[in-house]
């Protein structure tokens, strides 16, 4: 008897196709959490190997801090057209003109955190159940700790002392009204994993992802693109560089690495030498070694 | 390139942790940033190297308490293979997380202090191993360096694990001697120990056969989703969607779906704009039927000439996974896949004692009890025994008071 073997961006494909359609099946009212970068990206790809030739059985949904890249927009919108799926918005602004949130002061000022409100409060004013995210078990060692269901509480907040068993394949969903539950279809992937996905599929990125000129400014050794909304006084000096984002976050927040990769292939070489992890270019990761696991408690992604 | 999925189960106290850090840092799997936090960290060994434990322990109270509570998944690649670790606690209070990251686990590492020997834990992780099914062992006898790399003590271990290994019914199991401080036979072979002539750890993990062949007796498709586009182009399109449990489908195949008994055959299978004409256990599919039947989520397809077991009362083995014990009196939900449906515990058979193997009488059972039960489900399940194909003789039962997922099924007999 011949033996088979599934190639592992195969199975994690299958695997992560599997988590997409338990959420469909287990949920009343699911969305799927879009941000514009390269995991979300995949999962709409993802569902769309899942559902087609039907619709997509959840809505797409952006947290606009309203600091995005203008290229990040500009792909989202023109995905939406193509997709023909519902997108819905929460804007971090609207929940800074009600007062809900406050803008942070000073020279690291970000939106980041505020996201959390903003979220929270979009997963309220439509009742999702269940919110379907990109994060990846290999970003950060408290998402390491992180169940592919995982139950929010009416608060948003992850518990992790108080994770369910997950056995198998076996997901459970079941949740009391208020709660909701993130699931993380590509937990198993790696960043590599994600390039190499992106590029068997064919599959069209934000041109930040690739290198590019800009005017950038250094700040705690990390390069920051330079823009409205950073808040910058004379000490920043204005540089302009061949850079690329390895990540994509908000603008106050996501660093650039100067590359000259301006195709697929590059990257993927780029990226399988580097000795640096994708969240190294993070801000939001470097206040403490706890960071990544007090903001999920807190509700964040 | 393939992916294995492995477990480590012992306790830092065997260098656990160590030993996964060890193999991320020697497979330079460890990025600068990653490193550099690392030396910052205050946590260092005593002779002042960097504490490669730190690299797992990713929650606050783990770090502030030095052992692992919950599993951590680690990934690290070669040339030759992609891995996946779950890194298990080896506490016997926290042993539902090992069985967490053991259930979807195809390779077990279990560690034993060369100092130590055999001890209560290692049978404890020996028979979580057994009754999951695991079916690779690699017994790593760690901290040779403190028994000055001896091949007696070596000699003696292996023997005494050998018997454990037979009355568990372990199969595939391989001994190496290691020093996960010191990295002998972890990624670089030992130069401290020339009477060991197998693999290094890393090298057996790259190298052992966890392909398996297509088995068609055992096709299972559980139904998650039905895709029906109900548009004027697609009017008729009606696609099962699920994922291949185990064995393979081929076009033209005569399915039964369970429960109803409805059988009909295989027109067209989907892989999103593919149509392959067979697919095999792993893969997440659409199947088209010749024939319009009512099937809908929690149905089961499978081949017609090969069905599965077909029961209301069914004999399990079971891990108790919630601080409420079982109670008889309640009804609780079961999951088996895609399937739920209510359940009752209609009898405790027994209970074993972990530690020494021995089968108890029972009346209760409590947090990370294990022994086997008779349940009753309102609907009929259509399963396998685990022993026979896992991926369709396993189910979870769910307390509906607290929706906590409260104790791991493994179906053993059919009960009357």
């Amino acid at each position: 008897m011949s033996k088979y073997n599934l190639d592992y961006l195969d199975e994690l494909e299958a695997e992560a196709i599997h988590i997409l359609r338990e959420v469909a099946g287990q949920f009343e009212k699911p969305a799927l959490l879009f941000s514009g970068g390269k995991d979300s990206i995949t999962l709409v790809r993802l569902a769309e190997k899942a559902f087609r030739p039907g619709k997509f059985p959840f809505p797409l949904v952006h947290i606009d801090t309203g600091h995005n890249f203008e290229e990040t927009i500009t792909y989202r919108d023109k995905m939406i057209e193509r997709i023909g799926e519902k997108l819905i918005v929460g804007s971090v602004q609207d929940s800074i003109d009600q007062g809900k949130v406050v803008e942070q002061k000073g020279k690291n000022a970000s939106r980041n955190s505020l996201q959390t409100v903003t979220l929270l409060d979009t997963i309220a004013a439509h009742g999702f159940d269940a919110c379907i995210g990109g994060a990846r078990r290999d970003e950060e060692k408290a998402r390491a700790k992180e169940r592919i269901f995982s139950v929010r509480d009416e608060f948003g907040q992850w518990d992790p002392k108080r994770q369910r068993p997950e056995l198998w394949n076996i997901y459970n969903g079941k949740i009391h009204k208020g709660e909701n539950v993130r699931v993380f279809p590509i937990s198993n992937w790696t960043e590599l994993d994600v390039w190499n996905y992106i590029r068997r599929e064919n599959i069209e990125l934000p041109s930040i992802y690739f290198a590019h000129e800009r005017d950038v400014i250094t700040r705690n050794g990390q390069l920051m693109a330079a823009s409205p909304f950073l808040n910058m006084d004379d000490e920043d000096i204005v540089e302009h560089k061949k850079v690329r984002f390895r990540t994509v976050g908000d603008m106050s927040c996501t660093a650039a690495v100067e590359s000259d990769a301006d195709q697929l292939e590059d990257i993927i070489a780029e990226i399988s030498a580097s000795k640096i992890s994708e969240r190294g270019a993070r801000m939001d990761d470097k206040v403490s070694e706890a960071a990544m696991e007090d903001r999920k408690k807190g509700g964040y992604f | 390139m393939n992916l294995l999925k492995f477990f480590t189960a012992g306790s830092v106290d065997d260098g656990k942790s160590t030993l996964i850090g060890r193999l991320l840092y020697d497979t330079d799997s460890i990025l600068a940033d990653q490193l550099e936090a690392l030396q910052q960290s205050n946590r260092k060994n005593d002779d002042g190297s960097i504490d490669l434990a730190i690299l797992t322990d990713g929650l606050r109270a783990e770090r502030e308490q030095g052992i692992t509570i919950d599993v951590a998944y680690k990934y690290f690649q070669t040339e030759k293979r992609k891995f996946i670790i779950a890194d298990t606690p080896g506490h016997i209070q926290y042993t539902r997380n090992m069985i967490t990251g053991a259930s979807t686990a195809k390779l077990a590492i279990i560690l034993i202090d060369a100092r130590n020997g055999v001890i209560e834990q290692t049978i404890r992780h020996s028979y979580l191993v057994s009754l999951l099914g695991i079916e690779h062992v690699v017994v790593c006898l760690n901290k040779m360096d403190m028994v000055d790399f001896s091949e007696e003590v070596f000699n003696t271990i292996t023997d005494k694990y050998k018997t454990l290994a037979a009355n568990l019914s372990l199969k595939d199991v391989t001994f190496i001697p290691i020093s996960a401080l010191k990295g002998d036979n972890v990624v670089n072979e030992s130069e401290h120990m020339p009477w060991y002539k197998g693999q290094s750890l890393l090298h057996f993990l790259e190298n052992v056969d966890v392909e398996t062949g297509p088995d068609y007796n055992l096709a299972r498709m559980p139904v998650q989703w039905v895709v029906r586009p109900q548009t004027d182009e697609l009017h008729d399109y009606r696609g099962y969607a699920g994922r291949v449990l185990s064995g393979s489908f081929n076009v033209n195949d005569k399915v039964t779906v369970l429960p109803s008994g409805t059988s009909s055959v295989i027109e067209r299978i989907e892989i999103f704009d593919q149509t392959p004409s067979e697919v095999h256990a792993g893969q997440s599919v659409t199947l088209h039927l010749r024939d319009n039947i009512d099937i809908s989520r929690g149905d089961v397809l499978v081949n017609s000439d090969h069905l599965p077991q077909n029961s209301q009362l069914i004999e399990a083995d079971v891990c108790w996974m919630d601080k409420r014990p079982l109670d008889e009196s309640i009804t609780y939900l079961l999951q088996h896949n895609s399937k739920v449906t209510k359940c009752k515990v209609r009898e405790i058979i027994h209970k074993v004692d972990i530690n020494t193997l021995e089968k108890q009488e029972a009346y209760d059972f409590k947090l990370n009890d294990i022994g086997r039960i008779i349940i009753k489900t309102a609907d009929a399940l259509a399963f396998d025994f685990y022993t026979d194909n896992k991926a369709n003789g396993a189910a979870i039962l769910i307390d509906s008071r607290t929706n906590l997922t409260v104790a791991a099924l493994m179906f053993r007999a059919v009960a009357d």
